[in-house]
């Protein structure tokens, strides 16, 4: 018996899935899910076209926005929890996005210290002359 | 006595740290397939950050062509992006359906999502068109070549997404909900939600912040 109870605590819990709630609570999940993401792109739509903000902000805040809304996707769409039950899904998604950092923030800082050293000849050329 | 005693530990710290627990097993079923799907799926968002990469880096290679903000349509993208979450929801909304086996709202939950789908195809594909016969194909520049292959990578996945979506409808429908069905149901509405992430990067990084240089 109490052996059972024992197992049913040790298993970690597939991603997507949800603990035990009942469908009334999970619909609200999605829905508050639902009202988030979609006040979180009105948002990006909104900066992006807008005077009202400094306009070198604007980047930074679609950036940071965008990655606001991907965490909305992953908590309330996905059911990524930091629950002990979830640890592997976490360090999945931990490692995938180290990857994800390493790729992008390597080939951007590269590519740009490439472009400032390696100018075209014929500009090249003009700054020697 | 000592089970009793695992357990009141692990109670007052649950990630188990430090502590020594009997091996429960193997995991159910659903658990290994849906992890090993998660895995998939990072895998796939590292290919995509690998688009985003060659992306920002030909972004200014417009080769004398045209510019993002000259040929992003915002309003177009707007519908996508409302379109693209709607759907993920509706995904939600089936999935939930599945769980508790009912059929009518599984059927129609999966309904909406692939009409959603298909609108968001059909507008991507109408802009692709569109800018093929103005002459701003994928050969034009770098920096289009660039966006034609991160959006079409994206469109092309959501494509996949629906011909699963409808072999889904297809399974339920001669199978039922048995078990692997519903396995299968649950990496399908993986998928589907992280198409969404995707394009969350896409729509901020190409549409907006590409309208704005």
């Amino acid at each position: 018996m109490s052996d059972q109870t024992h197992m049913h605590v040790e298993h970690d819990i597939a991603p997507g899935d949800e603990e035990q709630h009942s469908v009334g609570e999970r619909i609200i999940g999605y829905v508050v899910g639902l009202g988030l993401a979609l006040l979180l792109t009105a948002t990006s739509f909104f900066i992006a076209g807008t005077d009202l903000v400094w306009q070198p902000s604007i980047p930074v805040a679609l950036i940071v926005l965008a990655i606001a809304q991907m965490g909305v996707h992953l908590v309330f769409f996905l059911h990524i929890t930091t629950g002990p039950d979830n640890t592997n899904n976490v360090l999945a998604l931990a490692f995938g996005l180290l990857v994800v950092f390493l790729v992008v923030g390597g080939t951007v800082w590269i590519m740009s210290h490439l472009n400032q050293n390696m100018p075209p000849m014929d500009q090249f050329i003009r700054m020697h002359s | 006595m000592s089970m009793t005693a695992t357990v009141g530990r692990a109670h007052a710290d649950p990630h188990h740290i430090g502590v020594v627990v009997e091996h429960p097993g193997p995991a159910p079923k659903r658990t290994v397939t849906a992890y090993g799907f998660w895995v998939f799926l990072l895998s796939d968002i590292v290919m995509f950050s690998c688009f985003f990469a060659a992306y920002a880096v030909l972004v200014s290679q417009t080769a004398d062509g045209p510019k993002g903000s000259e040929i992003f349509e915002q309003r177009n993208v707007a519908i996508e992006t409302v379109c693209l979450l709607l759907s993920s929801f509706t995904c939600g909304m089936a999935s939930i359906a599945a769980d508790v086996r009912n059929r009518f709202w599984f059927y129609l939950g999966m309904t909406v999502t692939c009409v959603l789908g298909l609108i968001f195809l059909a507008i991507e594909f109408r802009e692709f068109a569109d800018l093929v016969s103005r002459g701003y194909g994928p050969s034009r520049s770098a920096f289009l070549s660039a966006f034609f292959s991160l959006v079409g990578c994206h469109g092309l996945h959501v494509s996949a997404g629906v011909l699963w979506l409808l072999t889904m409808m297809a399974q339920v429908f001669a199978k039922g909900f048995r078990a692997d069905v519903l396995r299968r149901m649950m990496c399908f509405a993986l998928f589907w939600h992280a198409l969404d992430i995707i394009w969350v990067g896409v729509f901020s990084v190409v549409y907006l912040l590409g309208s704005g240089v």
